[in-house]
């Protein structure tokens, strides 16, 4: 079983066996993975996959694994919310949000892509799972190597969340907490990576790993009812979600489940670590890296691997990027939670924030359907939110106590 | 001035399978080039064809990415150690 013929480096086209490296031996270019989609045509339908369980292996053809899944089985197929009162307060027509906030089991798009890696992992036969992570992946890798009953080894920059680190630790992986930032962390990641025989999801397993990102793009497709949206904002952190999300349209399109159409995607970065909208902006694909310094942590890598790509990305379908500061991040969070009833993390806000931006400054017709892609969880980054609401009153347990209390607000409006 | 170059593993063939050698040169590009002296070949994996840095390669001098350094001209120091290393990882 399996669609998929090897590997082939995305700069110079020479190609691998499907093996576990993500690099070129020649260039350094990235590798990708080469799937046989005469085949998959042959036996993909919509009705095949609309017959399916409601998760991300609906999908499956289009998945890098040989076999079916062994972990991450009940991963994905989250909801696309048709937002009428955040369209109506940005003034569009036709708003959806894809909500990965609720992504089964770690509240984050990360668990689409660790369900591919980690599944690949076993057919290769690892025994320890590992990353590098701004929090989201460590999440997701700790808790899908638990299932699986593997080892896990997680790298994380030390100063992340609360929320990121416990909900990491309670796996019982082995955490690894590194002074400095996420750049930090990967280069000596890609050491160890070349020193220990370990499934780095996101190193020598990356080419399948990143695959797992498509999913999110086949159910938006799936969900607007097999139709492809016309504009797309996706946050940019690697780069590559944006680029993967462009390849799910293009290959829905080439295997025959949707009509030939033009999505124009837009990435969003934040203000304090912003080397890939930097670029767009300045008309170069050459990007220049970063020190981050961002309350969007998750977002924070100052030398995006896919950096070059997500400019390409942008640029090619029409799209543009955009960037907000972190007073911009909160005000979006809230403005999300507000209309409608969704607490996203920092990077939601990031995404929302340039969506309001993209639209204000007319790069996004206000006439065309949207569909702003939130990837996280706002319970996980609550210290961006530290006095940032409004106090609440404590009032002792009498009744009339409260009625002063309403009395009062009432005639503060 | 001698500096310690770490050598990733795809490069490794090229360096009869050393992961680190000691190479001379005042700037980063004078030790590529005379590491290109030493082990043919080894350049037009690292640079491109108009002898600038691949897009896939990351080199840090010590601690330090050499883009937020002086790039190719930065100056190296006795006893500064230089590493290769591939650029596509992560997110």
């Amino acid at each position: 079983m399996g669609y998929v013929q090897g590997l082939k480096c995305r700069e110079c086209g020479r190609e691998y066996p499907k093996d576990p490296i993500n690099i070129c031996a020649f260039c350094f270019g990235p590798l990708e993975v080469v799937y046989r989609y005469e085949e998959i045509a042959k036996v993909l339908s919509r009705e095949r996959i609309t017959s399916r369980p409601p998760n991300m292996w609906r999908y499956l053809e289009l998945l890098p694994l040989d076999d079916a899944p062994t972990v991450g089985k009940d991963v994905g197929y989250t909801p696309l919310v048709r937002a009428e009162n955040l369209a109506r307060s940005l003034g569009v027509s036709e708003l959806y949000i894809k909500n990965d906030a609720v992504s089964y089991p770690t509240l984050s798009f990360k668990d689409r892509v660790v369900a591919v890696a980690v599944s690949k992992a076993k057919e290769f036969d690892f025994d320890t799972i590992a990353c590098a992570s701004t929090g989201n992946l460590a999440n997701a890798v700790a808790a899908c190597a638990a299932s699986a009953g593997l080892k896990s080894y997680v790298f994380i920059p030390a100063d992340l969340e609360q929320g990121k680190i416990m909900g990491t630790q309670v796996f019982g992986t082995n955490l690894v907490g590194i002074q400095g930032n996420y750049d930090d962390v990967n280069r000596l990641c890609t050491e160890v990576a070349d020193k220990h025989r370990w499934a780095f999801v996101n190193i020598n397993l990356r080419p399948f790993y990143a695959e797992g990102s498509k999913t999110f793009g086949y159910e938006i497709v799936e969900q607007l009812g097999w139709r492809l949206p016309q504009n797309v904002v996706v946050p940019m952190a690697g780069g590559s979600l944006i680029t993967k999300l462009k390849k799910s349209f293009q290959e829905l399109t080439k295997i025959g489940l949707v009509e030939e159409g033009r999505t124009k995607m837009f990435g969003a970065q934040a203000t304090g670590c912003s080397p890939i909208v930097t670029a767009v902006k300045k008309g170069t694909d050459l990007f220049k890296p970063v020190k981050p310094d961002t309350i969007a942590k998750s977002l924070a890598i100052g030398n995006p691997a896919d950096g070059f790509y997500a400019i390409q990305t942008m640029t090619d379908s029409g799209g543009w990027g955009e960037e907000v500061t972190d007073d911009e991040i909160v005000e979006a969070m809230k403005l999300l939670a507000e209309t409608e009833g969704i607490f996203t993390e920092t990077a939601g806000g990031v995404t929302l924030g340039v969506t309001k931006k993209l639209i204000e400054q007319g790069k996004i017709p206000r006439d065309e359907s949207i569909v702003v892609s939130i990837t996280g969880n706002g319970l996980k980054t609550q210290e961006a939110l530290l006095g940032r609401l409004q106090k609440h009153p404590v009032i002792d347990s009498r009744l009339d106590s409260f009625e002063a209390l309403l009395v009062e607000k009432q005639s503060r409006l | 001035m001698s500096v310690t170059v770490i050598i990733p593993t795809p490069l490794r063939s090229l360096t009869n399978g050393a992961p680190e050698v000691s190479v001379e040169g005042k700037t980063v590009r004078e030790i590529i080039a005379n590491l290109e002296k030493e082990y043919a070949g080894i350049q037009e994996r690292i640079c491109d064809e108009n002898a600038n840095l691949r897009r896939f390669v990351n080199v840090y001098l010590n601690d330090e990415d050499i883009r937020f350094l002086n790039d190719l001209e930065t100056e190296i120091h006795d006893g500064d150690g230089l590493s290769i290393v591939p650029a596509i990882a992560g997110g």
